[in-house]
């Protein structure tokens, strides 16, 4: 029985998941350089928002 | 700066809080009596209406968009205003969604008993529901983005990310996944047929999970807990980095639900390794949520609402590193199709979302409505009781996957399958009977916590309005920009929408769009032909009686399943599948090379009383289908929408299809005659025959003339 697998006949299909890898650790280095470098104020204000601290000030 | 005085709305709260609370009820009232139902398939009561295949969808249907539902929508409309400091947009956007999520309900559980499905697991629901969901939905964003933009707090809290992502990705899911072609009112076709509507459904499926059950839910996480515990979150860092990966890889592992399936190997490839790396993501999230706690585990040993939490948000943890774990292709290969599956569900189900939602309730109740919680007591046995029925459900469930997934694999030294499917089947009811036992703990536990929020409510006096007061953010940021105010403010919920949707959609394009453009390439089987109209309809009865629930039609490519089955599945078997039918357990056995298996009259006797053919089976009768004549109404209809996709019958062919079934009925019922099954050929069970005796058998006819050339 003759039977051809899907999408074999793409040429270099193996470049879709380097791609992805590759998207995916660009992205997540962005975030986490975003992350460490958020300015502290900026982090201890958003922080604290449930907490509804009186009077916060709003920089 | 001037301070605006404002009040929270807390009336629909508690309208959804209400309905968290009833259709939690419901919902696993339901998953009881269908779990008593798989070793007493006697309460099945002969009935369609109340057959395992059609209660198992609303058990799930039910759990999901019902209790987790109107759960997601209480702690949103609580936390959202608290957390921007202004009351909801509108009162009315909000009663119009809450009656519509609760319309909708009603609808789908109406539907779904009745039989009307897309067949489609947790995406059941017909296409007019659907249209409606969408635009309930729409109501939902509506008011959370008109609330966020009159907000009195300049940033976003973690949380709204969270609630913005969730908004936006079901939002592409649902239509994606419901395209569909209409054929009735009730029925209607997938637009996508065999291997690419797998991946669209478990995309689908997978992310619903993802985005329905999972981030709405942490975004409650990131607010009750630090509330409840009255500190901030552990790291509001990790946070960051918590939602941006975890929204970006979840979309991928949609494919982890198919592997060794006929999906190509590098959507499956794909789809283990995202899996496998969200695993950091998740258990950031965890380990952000318990180490909020530091240093106050002495209240949390007091508290309940803590209690609730920890243990949900521990399930969490549990279900995010089993659920990496299983998608490693040998991990797949012992746990699909087996009850292990259904473990891993409960735990998140159950654990997560079940022990978060009823924390928030213990949290939610007392304070809006001014009093303490009417008993400690009875919410601390709520507390042990739904946590002993977790671990009574989930451990035989665990026992009893590794247990049939080792006897399905099972070979006698000879090199012959030591065990029939049925012996696989009549071990496992201990484990039924044992999880059943587990679920109906969890169940008391939550009557027990409807008491106590009752009684609670009767002893306080609920406050609808309540005050508060914020600065207004107007005039701090006037003198920074040219522009108005307003528009800096709104563009930022908007933006973030904007990226989130994006980055939701790179893993969904790059996954199922090489699989669509190259429908054009794919070498079908030139065997494989289209169904003819009887097993259409016999096709259709088989997705309305929701056999795929206990079913599969894929056969894997392993020795024991080709053994035990025949040949393995290939893509191109269902390119005229709309939708496909592959199933995701088998409490009964693979049906994907079923026909000839056995003679019609097997399966008409199978049918009206399955223990007679298959003695010890826990498959409930379909005596109807023997009693009720076929509906032909709508084949015309059907026929047509199938050609509308695509299925080549030849023009003009809806016209005569009619007398093509007839012809074929006719020769069932000759068939039936023989061995003694007098029935009129005009019986819905003649075209489940049909069906069922095609099923599978399209490729063996090339090997029949692949040997006949030799």
């Amino acid at each position: 029985m003759k039977f051809i697998n899907y999408l074999e006949t793409i040429a270099g299909v193996s470049i879709y998941p380097l791609i992805s890898l590759i998207m995916f650790f660009v992205f997540f280095a962005a975030v986490t350089f975003y992350a460490i470098k958020a300015d502290k104020k900026y982090i201890d204000r958003a922080k604290n928002i449930p907490l509804e601290l009186p009077n916060q000030s709003q920089d | 700066m001037e301070l605006e005085k404002f009040k929270y709305d807390n009336q629909i709260v508690k309208m959804f809080s209400i309905a968290t609370v009833v259709w939690g009820l419901v919902g696993m009232l339901v998953g009881v009596i269908a779990a008593i139902q798989m070793y007493v398939p006697a309460l099945s009561f002969d009935l369609p209406y109340t057959s395992f295949g059609r209660l198992r969808p609303l058990h799930t249907n039910a759990v999901i968009f019902a209790f987790v539902g109107n759960g997601i929508f209480m702690g949103v409309y609580y936390s959202l205003q608290r957390l921007v400091k202004a009351r909801m947009f509108s009162d009315m956007l909000g009663k119009i969604h809450f009656w519509g999520w609760q319309l909708i309900i009603v609808l789908a559980a109406v539907s779904l008993l009745m039989g009307y499905t897309t067949g489609k697991e947790y995406a059941e629901l017909e296409w007019p529901i659907d249209i409606l969901i969408t635009l309930v939905w729409v109501v939902f964003g509506w008011n959370m983005f008109g609330t966020i933009i009159k907000r009195r707090e300049r940033h976003l809290y973690v949380a709204i990310w969270f609630y913005i992502a969730t908004f936006v990705t079901v939002a592409m899911l649902h239509i994606t996944n419901s395209m569909e072609i209409p054929v009735s009112l009730t029925k209607s076709y997938s637009w996508y047929a065999g291997v690419q509507d797998a991946l669209v459904q478990w995309w689908y499926g997978h992310n619903a999970v993802a985005f329905f059950l999972t981030t709405p839910y942490l975004g409650l996480m990131y607010y009750f807990i630090p509330k409840a515990a009255n500190r901030p979150v552990y790291s509001y860092r990790l946070s960051i980095i918590h939602f941006w990966s975890l929204i970006f890889l979840y979309i991928w592992a949609g494919p982890h639900h198919l592997l060794y399936t006929a999906v190509p190997d590098w959507a499956q490839s794909l789809g283990v390794v995202f899996s496998v790396m969200l695993i950091a993501p998740s258990w950031g999230g965890m380990i952000n949520g318990l180490l909020t706690l530091r240093g106050a585990w002495d209240k949390v040993r007091e508290d309940v609402v803590l209690k609730f939490m920890v243990v949900a948000v521990t399930a969490y943890g549990m279900a995010t590193f089993e659920g990496p774990m299983l998608s490693l292709k040998n991990v797949s290969a012992i746990a699909h199709y087996t009850d292990w599956i259904v473990a891993h569900v409960h735990v998140g189900a159950l654990g997560w979302n079940g022990f978060l939602t009823f924390g928030i309730l213990y949290f939610l109740i007392p304070k809006m409505y001014r009093t303490k919680l009417y008993s400690q007591k009875l919410a601390n046995t709520h507390f042990w009781i739904g946590t002993l029925g977790i671990l009574l459900y989930a451990v035989p469930m665990y026992w009893a996957g590794f247990m049939q997934s080792s006897m399905w694999k099972d070979f006698t030294p000879e090199g012959q399958l030591k065990w029939q499917f049925l012996d696989t089947v009549t071990k496992m009811i201990p484990f039924y009977a044992a999880r059943s036992i587990g679920g109906t703990l969890y169940l008391i536990g939550a009557i027990i916590m409807a008491f106590n929020l009752y009684k609670t409510a009767k002893a306080g006096s609920f406050l609808a309005d309540e005050d508060a007061e914020a600065m207004a953010l107007t005039k701090n940021y006037q003198g920074h920009s040219t522009d108005h105010w307003h528009r800096w403010i709104e563009r930022k919920p908007i933006q973030l929408m904007i990226v989130s949707l994006v980055v939701v959609i790179i893993g969904g394009v790059i996954e199922i769009v090489p699989t669509f453009l190259i429908k054009s390439n794919i070498p079908t089987i030139a065997s494989v032909k289209p169904y003819t109209p009887l097993e259409l309809e016999g096709r259709d009865i088989y997705i309305r009686e929701g056999c795929y629930v206990c079913h599969s039609q894929m056969i894997r490519p392993f020795r024991h399943e080709t053994a035990r089955y025949g040949e393995y599945s290939k893509a191109g078997e269902f390119v005229y599948d709309h939708p496909f039918q592959w199933g995701s357990k088998r409490t009964g056995p693979d049906l994907a090379r079923e026909g000839g298996k056995y003679p019609d009259s097997w399966h008409y006797n199978h049918m009206l009383e399955p223990n007679s053919m298959s003695p010890g089976s826990i498959m409930p009768t379909y005596s109807w289908l023997l009693d009720d004549d076929l509906d032909l109404s709508t084949l015309k209809s059907k026929i047509k929408a199938m050609q509308t996709l695509g299925v080549p019958y030849p023009v003009g062919y809806a016209d005569i299809a009619e007398a093509d079934l007839n012809k074929q009925a006719e020769i069932i019922a000759a068939n039936l005659k023989k061995d003694g099954i007098e029935t009129s050929p005009k019986k819905e069970i003649i075209a489940m025959i049909a069906y069922l005796q095609r099923m599978g058998t399209d490729i063996k006819k090339t090997a029949v003339a692949d040997t006949l050339k030799k």
